[in-house]
């Protein structure tokens, strides 16, 4: 029997039996349903998740640091390199080549100083930390009071609310559009002549050798500088969830900015020592396209001889554990499905008790064992794809009245509202597939039952 | 009654010593006990016995519904007891057409559709289906009636139906199985008449069960006497 004319037939006996084909029908429905709405809370949770993690920054992050400086997070991979004197240092040529990696972003350092803001003649101490304009997506500016830094090196400054409220305790909104001063320490290198004309003696010989000539060779001094800036921004909290050096700031800059200003940092104290070579950096962020790349970025990173970090394990577990509540959660769902499946079986036993003659007859007038087990086959599948069908979209409102009772409960605790229940079409494709293959599988027994059926019998007897 | 003698040029159906047993309750009952039988080709052969006798047993054998215990069934030279159960299918759908006492037409379906029913199984396409739907039920006199349901219909109606439907994959044999027996004698005889002029005009081959000898003398070449299985006697016909 050709396709359409079975789908025809089994649409055809199906609606002989109204009530009972659409009461089994509601039963798979309501299985589908609650195996959509569980599945679609586990995507939408994961999802959330994930959202609020990339939200942190940490995600899409390596972080590198020279196997010269201090222990990294790898003890035995510091073990492993035998003279980390040789290591390559982080340096500029260094950062341009991770700027060139395939999937990098971005790479900026990690630069956080010690400064003060001089606004109506007091002085308010805290760290300044350059930010990146990538930072504008971090979801700490989500609620950015003003504005984000214009350009990479622009003159202005975002601050923390604690620190706002410390400078203006009154009006803390009032500073933005404010200019204030910000005095900070710059790095000077000492030149070999600046040494001997009138500087402090130094005691010892220069590190870089007689053919230095770099002026960093001989180390460097900090001087006391001052920059104004004005006021763009007031942020509630600390960036990358506080949980990066530049999070635990209190005076945001441009990264650019930060730089140009040439900012005593604690890592120049390590890079005089060594000597030569110029400026270092302490740390670098370097910035992935995509969090599922970033193995691969570090990878190439360490390549290069540095030493790198990245919260991928933790993402790792995180896919892990949701996979396991997806599992559980898909498991409950099945449950209704599992008795809507004897449902199917009820249904379909039924039908062939009573169809008992219909199938004789067909059989007589040629119908073969086949041809009657593909037609309880295909009512079967056509029970599974209806009420897949419908299973999807009392699913759907399900999720949907989920997500408003969710928003409404959010709202009252003044939160705002988030979608945790997401249905991703995959999972509508894959819910009917699912639904008609139970349905299938529910419909062997039957349909073997019914091809099985020996016509004399049905025919002597009806 | 006389005997006859059986051509044996290009027999229609031929069995050799054909037995069907059903065990029953500890024995045996022989329903078909070692019948051996010739049909030629467009003969029109009624099988007559008391109830019981058999005959509705050989015609399922001869219909490929049931498989011979022993001997063998030959129809236009295939051995239908060697046949796997799809062949015997392909043989009921396209070789066989079968008229029941009960008529067996299935109720929720229209006439148009009761007659189409076959013809899906043997795949045939829409269009032609349509067209021989048309055919086969002129042909029984019910060109008009093709949206009805079975119980919209007269008994001697259903059963011009089922004569169109057993007609619609153009089979070379009919088997009908008492098929005046839930019919007044008049509209009995229309179905025979019926049966006859289809069996002369599409040169079928009709193999008959009746109780009713005066019906079957009328309208068969021949008669074949069962009793308790077992072919008793033959009789041709002018």
């Amino acid at each position: 029997m050709k396709g359409y004319d079975l789908f025809e037939l089994a649409v055809r006996n199906l609606r002989q039996s109204k009530l009972r084909n659409g009461l089994t029908t509601v039963g798979i429905s309501v299985g589908v349903a609650s195996l959509v709405a569980m599945l679609s809370l586990g995507v939408g949770l994961q999802q959330l998740a994930t959202r609020r993690l990339a939200g942190s920054g940490m995600f899409d992050t390596v972080f590198v640091t020279s196997k010269q400086d201090f222990r990294g997070f790898d003890r035995e991979e510091d073990q492993k390199t035998e003279h980390p004197e040789n290591a390559p240092v982080l340096d500029e040529p260094a950062r341009a080549k991770m700027t060139h990696l395939q999937y990098v972003t971005e790479v900026e350092p990690e630069i956080r100083v010690m400064g003060e803001i001089v606004s109506a003649g007091q002085t308010h101490f805290g760290f300044v930390t350059g930010l990146p304009m990538s930072a504008r997506e971090n979801e700490a500016f989500d609620n950015l009071q003003g504005k984000f830094f214009s350009g990479p090196s622009a003159e202005e400054v975002i601050l923390l609310n604690d620190f706002a409220k410390e400078i203006d305790p009154k009006d803390p909104k009032g500073l933005i559009g404010q200019e204030v001063t910000l005095r900070y320490g710059e790095r000077q290198a000492l030149a070999p002549d600046a040494e001997s004309a009138g500087r402090p003696q130094l005691s010892g010989t220069p590190a870089g050798g007689s053919n230095a000539t770099s002026g960093d060779d001989f180390g460097f001094s900090v001087v006391r500088k001052t920059q104004k800036l004005k006021v763009v921004g007031i942020i509630e909290e600390e960036p990358y969830g506080g949980m990066r050096t530049v999070s635990r700031g209190r005076i945001f800059l441009p990264v650019d900015l930060t730089e140009k200003l040439n900012m005593a940092q604690f890592s120049d104290m390590r890079s005089s020592l060594r000597g030569g070579g110029g400026k270092t950096y302490m740390t670098l962020t370097v910035r992935v396209k995509d969090p599922g790349k970033v193995a691969q970025v570090q990878d190439a990173i360490n390549k290069l001889g540095f030493r790198t970090f990245s919260v991928l394990d933790a993402t790792k577990s995180l896919r892990r554990f949701f996979t396991v509540l997806d599992l559980f959660l898909g498991i409950f769902g099945s449950l209704a499905l599992a008795v809507a499946t004897l449902a199917i079986i009820n249904t379909l036993v039924m039908a062939v008790l009573e169809r008992r003659r219909e199938i004789g007859v067909m059989k007589a007038i040629g119908a073969s064992d086949g041809d009657v087990k593909r037609l309880f086959f295909a009512e079967a599948g056509a029970l599974g794809f209806f009420g897949g069908v419908l299973g999807i979209a009392l699913g759907f409102a399900i999720g949907k009245a989920i997500n408003v009772g969710t928003g409404i409960y959010l709202h009252r605790h003044q939160l705002p509202a988030e979608a945790v229940w997401i249905l991703p079409p995959w999972l509508i494709g894959a819910a009917i597939a699912f639904s008609i293959v139970v349905s299938l599988l529910a419909g062997l027994y039957p349909a073997s039952r019914a091809a099985k059926l020996d016509p004399v019998q049905t025919l002597k007897y009806e | 009654m006389n005997s006859v003698s059986i051509s044996t040029a290009a027999p229609a159906v031929r069995t050799f010593n054909v037995c069907r047993y059903y065990p029953m309750g500890g024995g045996i009952i022989r329903a078909v006990d070692g019948i051996s039988l010739t049909i030629e080709s467009g003969e029109f052969v009624a099988l007559l016995g008391q109830s019981g006798s058999g005959e509705s047993t050989l015609l399922n054998l001869l219909a490929g519904l049931d498989r011979p215990s022993s001997g063998s069934v030959l129809v236009q030279g295939r051995d239908l007891a060697k046949m796997s159960s799809e062949e015997l299918a392909a043989y009921r759908r396209n070789d066989v057409g079968m008229v029941f006492q009960a008529f067996h037409l299935i109720p929720s379906m229209t006439i148009t559709e009761n007659v189409e029913l076959p013809m899906r199984f043997a795949e045939v396409n829409r269009a032609e289906r349509g067209q021989r739907v048309r055919e086969s039920l002129e042909q029984v006199g019910l060109g008009k009636r093709l949206e009805h349901r079975p119980s919209e219909l007269s008994g001697g109606e259903q059963q011009r139906v089922s004569l169109a439907r057993a007609l619609a994959n153009r089979p070379s044999l009919l088997l009908a199985d008492e098929p005046t027996g839930n019919l007044d004698s008049r509209t009995g005889e229309d179905i025979l008449n019926l049966i006859r002029d289809l069996s002369i005009s599409l040169g079928m081959t009709v193999v008959m069960v009746t109780h009713e000898r005066a019906l079957a003398e009328r309208f068969a070449q021949r008669l074949v006497f069962l009793a308790d299985g077992k072919l008793l006697s033959q009789e041709a016909l002018a």
